[in-house]
């Protein structure tokens, strides 16, 4: 792993050593570390309840984490806060999605880049029209209420707001939660596709075979600690993933 | 009661209806971006009112000094928050907002003598005044505890309804002040006399409410409060923070307060506490649209000033009465219709 660290062109753009965050005095994560690079995807799996998306809301700074938490070269200290976070490109699309129920599409999309209007960017329209033809249902349905979107298109409006901060890491938890089949593979077609400009992903998921074959690098996640990491080639073929999270028909 | 009457009446209702669904309008604002019930509303009628006519009577308003206080408690807290996180970039700035700005207000104050300027210049003077104590009074009092729950936020709220009572006496004393009319243009109608002033109130009403409307729908901060109100966690993701959205509807609560106090103070004696009933009729209003519906809520506010026009007429003892029990029947009502989603 440290040959690959120094190839010197992989750019880390967040870097958690020893996270632990509890709910009062439950604690929900232990001494996780992991790394996420310039370009890559880097998945979470593992089963219910294991805290992937308590890891994904420490990230973002809903929730308060001890550890050390090094994004953009940059330690977090006691002024970490969401808004910050967002000013530097962190970009998290919740598990509930979190739309603007009775906004338009095109208005929950304007406003995902709310933050860069206000320091000054003034390029939403064009941004929007990028994030349509990645999500051309979008573009059909842009005067339509968010609420009355379908679940598949609800999960794209929330990735195309998230897009639409032209984010440097953009956390996704469970994107295909819910979702049909057929659904499920466009989501996952579309991240593949997101990976090309450059942007650092961070995947949480349970469907870990789709969250593998997407993904460069993974990490299991149970009850709270890191079991298991590696390339995601290689974590999809060993046994006790396998076993645990693919099934038997893991190796096709 | 014949036709004349009636339209007098009704006249009347509706002027004084107008104020109440702007104060509404600001109430459903408050609460559904940042779920306080914003009881010292009515507070800011009453200093925009009376600090208008203190401008006008060439006395130095006490509400000056109120900002510069404020500026001052707040630029220490920021400023001591700044140091803590080591950027000590951020403390010019503060120091310029907070203090700076009403130092030069106040400057302003002393050197133009109001009273001589034209009246657009005074209602400027006195909104540049009043409008910023929204704004930081949520800084203050409810940003700290912007978690907390609606009765929580709701005894904060009282609490500043009585301090800035308490202040209002301190600062334009117990005697109420009428300001100069803005126009003395009166139109016959039939028999009737229309008062240039009572037009006035109500154009401006309606003006503003179509302001509000586009803010609301047109302009990005407008859609990012009402993002905050649908879902806050949504909106914080998306760098729409609770204390911006809070920032920005207290401005504009303390902007439509201080602009209907200026409007009727030609029309009505202000004293510095009639802020609070008036406040509490568009309260009434709001509580029409379940504090969640801008046109119900403005309806509901201009049935109220009809309803006291009338009844103030019929039965003017019980003028008050009568408009703030026929809350019940509304709240009968709203509790039949409102279905609980736990229980289906």
């Amino acid at each position: 792993m440290s040959a690959l660290l120094s190839q010197g062109e992989r750019v880390v753009i967040l870097e958690v050593n020893e996270l632990s965050v509890s709910y009062g005095k439950i604690p929900a994560l232990h001494g996780l570390a992991l790394k996420v690079h310039r370009g890559e995807i880097v998945t979470v799996i593992g089963p219910n309840g294991a805290g992937k998306t308590t890891l994904l809301c420490a990230l973002m700074g809903l929730l308060p984490a001890r550890g050390e938490i090094v994004y953009l070269g940059e330690q977090q200290g006691v002024g970490r806060s969401v808004e910050k976070l967002v000013r530097q490109g962190m970009t998290l699309v919740p598990e509930k999605r979190e739309l603007f129920a009775e906004m338009s599409v095109a208005d929950n999309l304007l406003l995902g880049a709310f933050d860069r209007y206000r320091v000054g960017h003034r390029d939403e329209l064009e941004t929007m029209d990028q994030v349509f033809d990645v999500f051309p249902r979008l573009m059909e349905r842009r005067q339509q209420m968010a609420g009355t979107l379908s679940g598949g298109e609800r999960q794209m409006l929330a990735m195309g707001r998230a897009l639409m901060a032209k984010p440097r890491l953009l956390l996704l938890d469970e994107p295909s939660l819910g979702l049909a089949p057929l659904i499920i593979k466009e989501i996952f077609r579309t991240i593949a596709q997101l990976k090309k400009t450059g942007v650092a992903i961070l995947l949480v998921e349970q469907n870990a075979r789709a969250a593998l074959q997407v993904s460069d690098y993974g990490y299991v996640l149970e009850t709270g600690e890191l079991s298991l990491q590696g390339p995601s080639r290689e974590l999809a073929s060993d046994e006790r993933v396998i076993e645990s999270y693919l099934g038997l028909g893991g190796r096709h | 009661m014949d036709l004349q009457i009636a339209l007098l009446l009704g006249q009347d209702g509706i002027t004084n209806g107008a104020i109440y669904a702007l104060l509404a309008l600001a109430l459903v604002l408050v609460f559904a971006v940042t779920r306080v019930i914003f009881i010292p509303q009515g507070e800011f009628v009453a200093f925009g009112a009376l600090t208008l006519a203190g401008l006008q009577a060439g006395r130095l308003p006490g509400t000056i000094w109120l900002l510069l206080a404020l500026g001052v408690v707040i630029s220490v807290i920021e400023a001591s928050r700044a140091v803590r996180e080591r950027q000590f970039r951020r403390i010019p700035m503060i120091l310029l907002v907070n203090c700076g700005v009403p130092l030069l207000l106040a400057g302003a104050l002393f050197a133009l003598s109001p009273a001589a300027l034209p009246l657009p210049l005074q209602v400027l003077l006195a909104l540049l005044v009043v409008v910023p104590l929204g704004p930081m009074i949520y800084r203050l009092a409810y940003q700290p505890i912007a978690e907390a729950s609606v009765l929580a936020l709701l005894i904060v709220s009282v609490a500043v309804h009585v301090t800035l009572i308490g202040l209002g006496l301190l600062f334009f004393g117990a005697e109420g002040s009428r300001t100069k009319s803005f126009t003395d243009v009166s139109f016959a109608v039939g028999d009737t006399l229309l008062q240039g002033q009572t037009v006035l109130v109500v154009v401006a009403s309606l003006v503003l409410i179509v302001a509000l409307y586009f803010f609301f729908e047109r302009t990005i901060y407008g859609k990012a409060l009402r993002a905050t109100a649908m879902n806050r966690t949504g909106a914080r993701l998306m760098g729409i923070s609770g204390s911006l959205a809070g920032m920005l509807s207290f401005t504009l609560a303390a902007a439509i307060g201080a602009f209907s106090g200026i409007l009727i103070s030609p029309i009505t004696t202000i004293y510095y506490d009639s802020g609070f009933l008036i406040g509490l009729k568009g309260f009434v209003g709001a509580i029409i649209g379940g504090l969640a519906s801008y046109p119900v809520a403005a309806a509901g506010a201009i049935l109220v000033g009809l309803l006291e026009a009338f009844s103030s007429f019929w039965a003017s003892a019980f003028k008050e009465v009568i408009v703030f029990t026929s809350i019940i029947p509304v709240l009968v009502w709203r509790s039949l219709k409102t279905r609980h989603v736990e229980e289906e």
